[in-house]
């Protein structure tokens, strides 16, 4: 995890520190048992080509995921991610690079706290966003 | 001359837009916030260890991004909890589902220790012609209510059958 980062060092269009992810199939099946969506297409090659698939995918509640990890590692320790989530647009492959990135869209301040607002996504090695979303970062003040 | 497609969306469905189904017990404890931390790969401490998450200023192991506790398993009622079939005693002519997306808003930290109540009603259905043809989109939401009575969370779902 990076240095706290403070509100006054926020800009908007300011691209947050990325999260780069590549899934093993061993991570989904830890993936299937943690979040408790045990559906084959991730798992399971031959169920995954019997409903029209090349291969398995990788869960998009997994990216989406991926995202609340991206906006929690950037808020730190003294941050706090008020909401996040995404679009499964495009299905993402096992054993591929998915690259998750932020950019800050505004920030204000509203009932005492320092918010930030963001557009996250992730990206597969096309550059197509796979998971456009939004997040609501917390964070602190030096001041 | 091209048709427009029948909606499929009827009186009955409209009519259970914004009642809540069956509410759903969660538990959050530690080894399912490990397990869910794991699976996506955090390295922060807290979503660990509970020394690390009481230095941090939290009453035990934090449950990560995403991490609503896990359903009490019923095997007479099957794989599907109720947050996932609420609304669906209906019938519609789509046989394919696709999860269009989620999106969570959090009011308080949960954490390990923690006893949610999930209760989901449909907030929406909405049609609309895209790549893969005619689709029907179910927006759902879900609010979890925590031990002490205090909503913790709201998650908002789209299912997309085509």
């Amino acid at each position: 995890m990076a240095d706290q980062v403070y509100f006054e060092d926020v800009s908007e269009g300011d691209e947050i520190p990325n999260l780069k992810k590549n899934c093993s199939t061993q991570q989904l099946v830890l993936w299937a048992a943690g979040s408790g969506d045990f559906y084959q297409i991730h798992y399971d090659k031959d169920f995954a080509q019997s409903t029209g698939l090349k291969d398995i995918i990788v869960h998009g509640a997994l990216k989406n995921a991926f995202l609340g990890q991206l906006l929690h590692d950037w808020a730190g320790a003294k941050g706090n991610v008020k909401k996040f989530g995404c679009d499964y647009r495009g299905m993402d492959d096992a054993k591929q690079d998915i690259d998750c990135r932020g950019v800050v869209t505004k920030k204000y301040q509203d009932g005492g706290e320092n918010l930030v607002e963001l557009d996250i996504w992730t990206e597969n090695p096309d550059g197509k966003k796979t998971t456009p979303g939004t997040g609501l970062v917390a964070l602190p003040a030096r001041a | 001359m091209t048709q427009q497609a029948e909606s499929v969306i009827t009186d009955e469905m409209r009519a259970i837009i914004g009642k809540e189904g069956a509410a759903t017990t969660l538990e959050v404890e530690n080894g399912g916030c490990r397990m869910f931390a794991r699976s996506v790969g955090h390295t922060d401490p807290i979503f660990y260890d509970e020394d690390a998450a009481k230095a941090a200023g939290h009453r035990g192991i934090v449950a990560p991004p995403g991490y609503l506790g896990t359903p009490v398993f019923n095997p007479s009622r099957g794989e599907r909890s109720p947050a996932e079939t609420a609304g669906s005693g209906y019938s519609i002519p789509y046989k394919r589902v696709l999860n269009g997306g989620t999106d969570y808003e959090y009011l308080d930290t949960v954490c390990a220790g923690d006893l949610l109540t999930a209760r989901t009603k449909i907030t929406d259905f909405a049609e609309r012609t895209g790549s893969i043809g005619p689709m029907l989109i179910t927006s759902r939401q879900t609010t979890f209510t925590n031990q002490d009575g205090k909503v913790v969370a709201k998650m908002q779902g789209r299912t997309i059958q085509y």
